[in-house]
């Protein structure tokens, strides 16, 4: 493959001047229009110094699928006109669990093209009608369905394929998972908007009560990772992924508004200016060089570090597609924050967690937050959107950061979008 | 007029044949599984079938305890799980099958490396009958 390596830059710039989401969860009688709403109200609030929405010109929407989801296609249209923008253009964008992260670029694009001044990306998913058999084998269909699905694979069979690989070559042990997944829920805890908004403790404390009440033997895990060794508790899925391994089946929303730098400080003064972007795709899993590492992200990360100019050691806060917890660990690598085969030890030192050198998901990441997939690219936004704004509450990071990155796979690595932004 | 005949569905033909068929490119001689009508190293239209001789290792492997749709109905699930994997043929390719013939209760006892042989199963009746590719110790 001959891909020239310029440098590529975005015809003018381009800032995200607001940013909303959903809670994220399992809301019975919500569709992914009423989610949206609540997401795209709480972007307008967001503007600090207030915006018309009938500024804005176009809609990218990211959604993998409502079709089998909801039995709703064409959804673009429906969230344009049931927040009142239609005539305006309004267009879908699939990428699988990238969708998010691809719709975000589009809108990018557009108005770094001149085409538009002020533009909506939005994200939906509603994913909790159907059984979770139906999820499973929806979500198949982000795979290879004549050369990958026939095998008997699942996502989660694919990550856990990736896990014994990874576990092969550089000697990781399953218990790193487990820690991944801890120290998710931990920041997940202090996020209002996270589907599982409880540490592992708490939920082995509410396991207690509720047994205690129910009249059952009260189990006795001596501490968290007890816990997630428990078969009962946290039941295998595809080996070596356990229940707690796997992000939720999620339903919710996001959007952000973008708008051209030159107008950026008419909505606020501290606005997100999206200094690269990179996207990568792929083919089936099998058919890669490597299987411990996702080459499409290695792609769209040096593409978007190249743009933006920088290094993976001047970005401050990360929010990576965690689907499961082998992948947060493998996207630790692929964007440079450790060499191959490091990330497992820097998870088990504690370096990725809050409070470490090099904090990963601080939202809580898509296992604890949840992975509504076409809205997961972003929601990621908000959280950078937060953190770099010194509104992420009790879980801000120290060091006043200016620089955040965004990772958003599909699939297994078919479609990685990567995003840097500065606060200026 | 270009008619494409290295397709899924003569991929699955030659399956049902108890035949691992793929495409070499006869302008690089990359080997290709499946076939493929546009060589991906060198993206030539140039491509003739080769068949494997079915002699892989094993790459990479789960234990599928959340089954599919698909899965369930041949009656695999939480209490029968099965082994899913990755299996890189001796010619260079690898494919994604079903891996029969270890013990899927004891994932620990599995090695990345494993030898595997191509193997045939025919999963479902009559007009729905299926041959699907899977790899066995
Ligand atoms: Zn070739």
């Amino acid at each position: 493959m001959t891909l020239t390596n310029t440098i590529r830059k975005f015809g003018r710039g381009v800032a995200v001047v607001g940013a909303g989401m959903s809670k994220f969860g399992a809301f019975p009688g919500k569709n992914s229009r009423d989610l949206f709403v609540e997401a795209y109200q709480e972007m307008l609030a967001s503007v600090d110094k207030g915006f018309d929405p009938r500024d804005i010109e176009a809609l990218f929407i990211g959604n993998y699928s409502s079709d089998l989801f909801e039995n709703q296609g064409h959804t673009a249209p429906i969230m344009a006109d049931w927040v009142g923008l239609a005539p305006r253009p309004a267009v879908r964008i699939e990428d699988a669990c990238a969708s998010g992260g691809a719709a975000l670029r589009q809108g990018l694009m557009a108005v770094a093209s001149g085409l538009y001044d002020i533009v909506l990306v939005g994200g939906i998913e509603k994913m909790t009608d159907l059984p979770t058999e139906r999820v499973t084998d929806t979500l198949a269909t982000a795979a290879d369905m004549v050369y990958e699905i026939p095998a008997g694979f699942t996502f989660p069979g694919f990550y856990a394929a990736m896990a014994t690989a990874y576990m092969a070559q550089y000697g990781a042990p399953t218990d790193v998972f487990l820690q991944v997944g801890y120290k998710n829920h931990e920041s997940g805890a202090l996020n209002d908007k996270a589907q599982f908004g409880q540490r592992i403790a708490d939920i082995m404390e509410a396991r207690k009560k509720s047994a205690a009440k129910k009249g059952q033997p009260i189990p006795t895990w001596a501490n968290e990772m007890e816990f997630l060794h428990d078969n009962r508790a946290n039941p295998m899925i595809a080996w070596p992924m356990r229940l707690y391994d796997c992000s939720p089946i999620s339903d919710g929303a996001a959007a952000v508004l973008l708008v051209s730098e030159e107008i950026a400080n008419r909505f606020t003064d501290a606005s997100l200016h999206v200094i690269g972007a990179g996207q990568a795709s792929d083919g089936a899993l099998h058919d890669r060089a490597t299987l411990t590492a996702i080459p499409s992200a290695k792609k769209a990360a040096q593409d978007a570090y190249a743009m933006a100019g920088v290094k993976p050691a001047d970005i401050g806060v990360v929010e990576v597609h965690d689907c499961f917890t082998i992948a947060e660990i493998v996207a630790s690598e692929d964007l440079g924050f450790f060499a191959p085969g490091e990330g497992w030890k820097a998870a088990e030192d504690g370096v990725t967690a809050r409070g470490g050198a090099r904090p990963i998901n601080t939202s809580g990441g898509l296992k604890s937050k949840g992975h509504p997939v076409g809205a997961s690219g972003v929601g990621q936004v908000i959280e950078i959107w937060k953190q770099l704004r010194g509104q992420a509450g009790a879980r801000q990071l120290d060091g006043n950061p200016s620089l955040g990155l965004t990772h958003n796979v599909g699939g297994t690595g078919q479609t990685c979008v990567v995003h840097i932004f500065e606060r200026r | 007029m270009v008619d494409n005949i290295f397709t899924g569905t003569a991929f699955y033909k030659a399956v049902g044949e108890h035949k691992l068929m793929g495409t070499r490119c006869k302008a690089c001689g990359e080997i290709h599984l499946p076939p493929r009508p546009i060589c991906p190293k060198c993206l030539s239209g140039d491509v003739a079938w080769v068949e494997f001789g079915g002699k892989g290792k094993l790459t990479a492997f789960t234990v599928i305890y959340i089954a599919p749709t698909a899965m369930i109905a041949a009656g695999y699930g939480r209490n029968n799980p099965y082994i899913a994997g990755i299996v890189q043929l001796e010619e260079g390719p690898s494919v994604s099958a079903q891996i029969l013939g270890l013990d899927a209760t004891k994932p620990e006892s599995i090695a990345i490396g494993a030898p595997l042989t191509a193997s045939f199963v025919e999963r479902g009746e009559g007009e729905a009958k299926k041959t699907f590719l899977a790899f066995n110790a």
